[in-house]
């Protein structure tokens, strides 16, 4: 008997549902910490990001419609399946040098993460939601509304954890996202896109591109269908040239820039309410 | 009071069996022929105009650094109304120190009530000088002395009233977090609702802990003077709120200003994107209300004649200068000739005039500029091959009027329906479906305001679930209250003013 063979994996990206390979047909090499090559990933670029942005606005309108009760177990779904396969997301981090114990800290933080977000689908209106006693006579309230297609721009550090973080507030409140992974090490998040694709997610409400940054954030951000970006770059030159692109069409912006991803403190409703509107309804009391 | 027309109605509702209508349907509306026109002006002796306004920094009236005073003209006569500071980097800097320095000494360690007790004051000031406000307003920008009067100064008082009793109570405003003030807020306001914006911006300000600089439209900046000495007859500290006039260079030096924590614009998109653009980079905190072009969709369920007053209000309230206003009638096929009819009829009753007139509904265009920019569009709105309908009022001689128009046979793709005109010109397009309500009402950039007129409820919710906008009103249109959370999607804006959510711009959480 010959030792048996591994079948490697080829590494995609996320879009609309699907799994296709960088419009661009080019890939760039993702090594571990010693320099070792383990995989090549897609290396996406202008027309990725607009084949992305399509499919997240097709999306909108169905997800951010899906009662906050459905979000809520959807994204329950997405821990469950996730903590269904913490092994292969364990060995994938070990692979880019994350120390085993630290890895599986990862990946639990990041179901736990995504649980908290999912209870608060149904909370987040009457929590934040009002009723406004206005002096005429008029029944208004008001309640927070998906703000639309987000960008996400995904750090390095914990690249699972710190994903999954971005991603559970804006998913939660209805809105639907284009995620652009870790560069340095994105292959965790093309397996949780598998993940997501397995929890009853509309396809288009989630959608992960991997590649170099510097060849996407600058398309994203300028995107006239794109409505919010949420950037971890701390880097000022980036960070300036979102907030430009932003100005083209008025998108919200939210820069984050953190390093400490098993932090608590992103575990907050506040983030959530970055990506919503808030829309007041009137109508007159009275025969 | 008024004669039967000749023409019978020939609405079918959708099982083709005719509509019930009322014995009154058709009567047509017909003040002119019943009463003698009798002017009602109010009389505007007793307010108190200067001929020079000064900036009003940390408590003082100061002369403006360079010595350069713009003019403000007041648009119903065409007549120089004052003259006023032109702002320069200086003034704005020592207004900003000013701001700075009564934020760190005094306003920000001030207890929030008594911090509310000053803003009560001034809240109340406010109402005891309402008609002198009220007739200034209207002079100043043009806008009829009934809407002043009703509208702009009691809701500018209610506002100060409102977040006057938020400044004790913002722990309760924040629930898992503690709210702290921004600090320096620079603000810039237009020329729309003059006093009205002044008090949605630094009432909220105020009463979570900021200081401010700001500075009011260069067509309408004296309420705003006016409103400074109300600050030093309250006896307000110094430097808590200053106030610099200017145009947009001097809204330039309020925002690129290093020492500024917080920037809030209300103004065109226009002006909005370019703000937004200049803060790249900054730590800034900011809030923008921008531009609209508000869809009202008059289903076939509606009350015709209700919905016929809510289009008037929609566009034609304070001359279309509103950003929220309903510009674009979307009406769905079966009422379409009937309400176009009531509405064309609707139309020849208002009164176009003399601001200060009791009976003006629609008074003068805010300036030269808008006037010429209105016209403007009248003419893309031609030249694109819509079909025009002016009703036939008179207008007067001198000044800046503009008669109530109708654009009809526009297509979505026209830019009259795609851009913001700012002036009681209404367009109007027709719908089969609620599929194709909702996807023509989407179907421009802005989002700011929407209304919705049927008699059944769950279309309502259905509708309004789906129309992408800050504000719905159903049934009504162009209302306001400070309890009330106002703000825009997409490039109507970022971040709500006024209600509970108008708290949120104004602080950090810690």
């Amino acid at each position: 008997m010959s030792d048996r063979i591994e079948v490697l994996k080829t590494y995609k990206t996320y879009v609309g549902g699907k799994f296709p390979r960088s419009e661009s047909d080019r890939t760039y090499k993702i090594t571990d910490p010693k320099g070792k090559q383990i995989a090549n990933a897609c290396r996406c670029t202008r027309k990725d990001v607009r084949d992305a942005v399509v499919a997240a606005r097709s999306a909108f309108n169905e997800w951010s419609n899906r009662s906050a009760y459905n979000r809520g177990q959807i994204l329950y779904r997405i821990a469950e399946m996730l903590e269904d396969r913490k092994d292969q997301f364990v060995k994938e981090l070990e692979k880019s040098g994350t120390k085993s114990k630290e890895a599986m800290k990862q990946v639990e933080a990041s179901i736990d993460r995504i649980i908290y977000f999912a209870g608060w689908t149904d909370k987040l209106s009457q929590v934040f939601g009002t009723v406004n006693p206005v002096a005429s006579p008029h029944f208004n309230f008001s309640s927070p509304d998906a703000t639309g297609v987000a960008g996400i721009i995904a750090p390095d550090e914990a690249p699972l954890l710190s994903a999954v973080s971005l991603i559970a507030p804006v998913l939660s409140g209805g809105n639907t996202c284009i995620l652009l992974a870790s560069e340095k090490n994105p292959l965790p998040l093309v397996s949780f896109g598998e993940v997501i694709h397995a929890s009853d997610v509309p396809g288009g409400v989630v959608n992960i591109l991997t590649g170099h940054h510097s060849e996407m954030v600058d398309h994203l951000s300028a995107h006239m269908d794109v409505n919010a970006v949420f950037n971890t770059t701390a880097e000022k030159e980036t960070r300036k040239l979102i907030d430009e692109n932003a100005s083209i069409s008025v998108k919200r912006v939210t820069h984050y820039p953190e390093t400490d991803w098993f932090n608590e403190k992103h575990e907050n409703p506040y983030l959530i309410l970055e990506f919503m509107e808030t829309k007041t309804t009137w109508h007159p009391v009275g025969n | 009071m008024s004669e039967q027309t000749q023409e019978k109605s020939t609405d079918e509702s959708a099982n083709g069996s005719p509509k019930p209508t009322s014995p009154n349907a058709d009567l047509k509306l017909d003040f002119a022929s019943f009463w003698e026109y009798s002017e009602a002006p109010e009389s505007s002796d007793h307010v108190e105009i200067t001929e020079r306004y000064d900036h009003f920094i940390n408590g003082d009236f100061v002369k403006p650094a360079k010595g350069r005073y713009m003019k403000s003209v007041n648009p119903a006569t065409e007549e120089v109304f004052t003259e006023f500071a032109e702002g320069t980097s200086e003034d704005v800097d020592s207004a900003v120190r000013a701001a700075r320095r009564a934020y760190e000494k005094k306003w920000s360690r001030l207890s929030g009530k008594e911090r509310g007790k000053y803003l009560f004051r001034l809240a109340r000031m406010i109402q005891e000088r309402s008609r002198e406000l009220a007739i200034t307003e209207s002079m100043d920008g043009g806008k009829p002395i009934r809407e002043s009067r009703d509208v702009d100064v009691p809701l500018a008082a209610a506002h100060f009233f409102y977040y006057a009793g938020w400044a004790d109570k913002l722990n309760y405003a924040f629930p898992g977090r503690t709210p702290e003030p921004v600090g320096v807020c620079g603000q810039i306001i237009p020329w729309n609702f003059p006093l009205l914006m002044l008090a949605w911006k630094i009432a909220p300000a105020l009463a979570t802990g900021n200081t401010v600089v700001l500075k009011p439209a260069e067509t309408t900046p004296v309420t705003a003077l006016k409103f400074a000495e109300i600050c030093l007859d309250a006896g307000l500290p110094d430097g808590v709120v200053n106030i610099i006039t200017g145009a947009g260079l001097t809204g330039a030096e309020i925002v690129n200003h290093p020492d500024v924590d917080k920037i809030a614009f209300t103004g065109s998109t226009e002006v909005g994107k370019i703000i937004q653009r200049s803060l790249a980079g900054s730590e800034k905190k900011y809030t923008l209300e921008l531009g609209g072009k508000g869809p009202n969709i008059v289903f076939e369920d509606a009350p015709i004649d209700q919905a016929v007053e809510g289009i008037v209000n929609a566009i034609f309230f304070n001359q279309g200068h509103v950003c929220c206003a309903g510009s674009r009638l979307l009406v769905q096929e079966g009422v379409a000739g009937r309400l176009i009819t009531k509405l064309k009829e609707r139309m020849e009753t208002l009164i176009v005039g003399n601001p200060l007139d009791k009976n003006t509904d629609i008074g003068a265009i805010n300036s030269k500029s808008q006037y010429d920019r209105i016209n403007n569009y009248l003419e893309i709105g031609v030249n694109e091959g819509a079909e025009i309908y002016q009703s036939s009022n008179t207008i007067p001689e001198k000044g800046f009027f503009c008669r109530p128009t109708l654009f009809t046979g526009v297509s979505q793709s026209n830019r009259i329906v795609q851009e913001e005109i700012f002036g009681p010109v209404l367009t109007i397009q027709t719908f089969r479906t609620p599929d194709e309500a909702v996807e023509k009402a989407n179907n421009t950039p802005y989002g700011l305001a929407s209304g919705i007129w049927t008699d059944k409820g769950s279309k309502i919710f259905k509708i309004g679930r789906q129309v992408r906008s800050g504000v719905i009103w159903s049934n009504t249109f162009n209302k306001f209250d400070p309890t009330s959370p106002f703000g825009g999607y997409k490039e109507s804006g970022i971040g709500s003013e006024g209600g509970l959510h108008g708290l949120h711009p104004y602080v950090k959480l810690k």
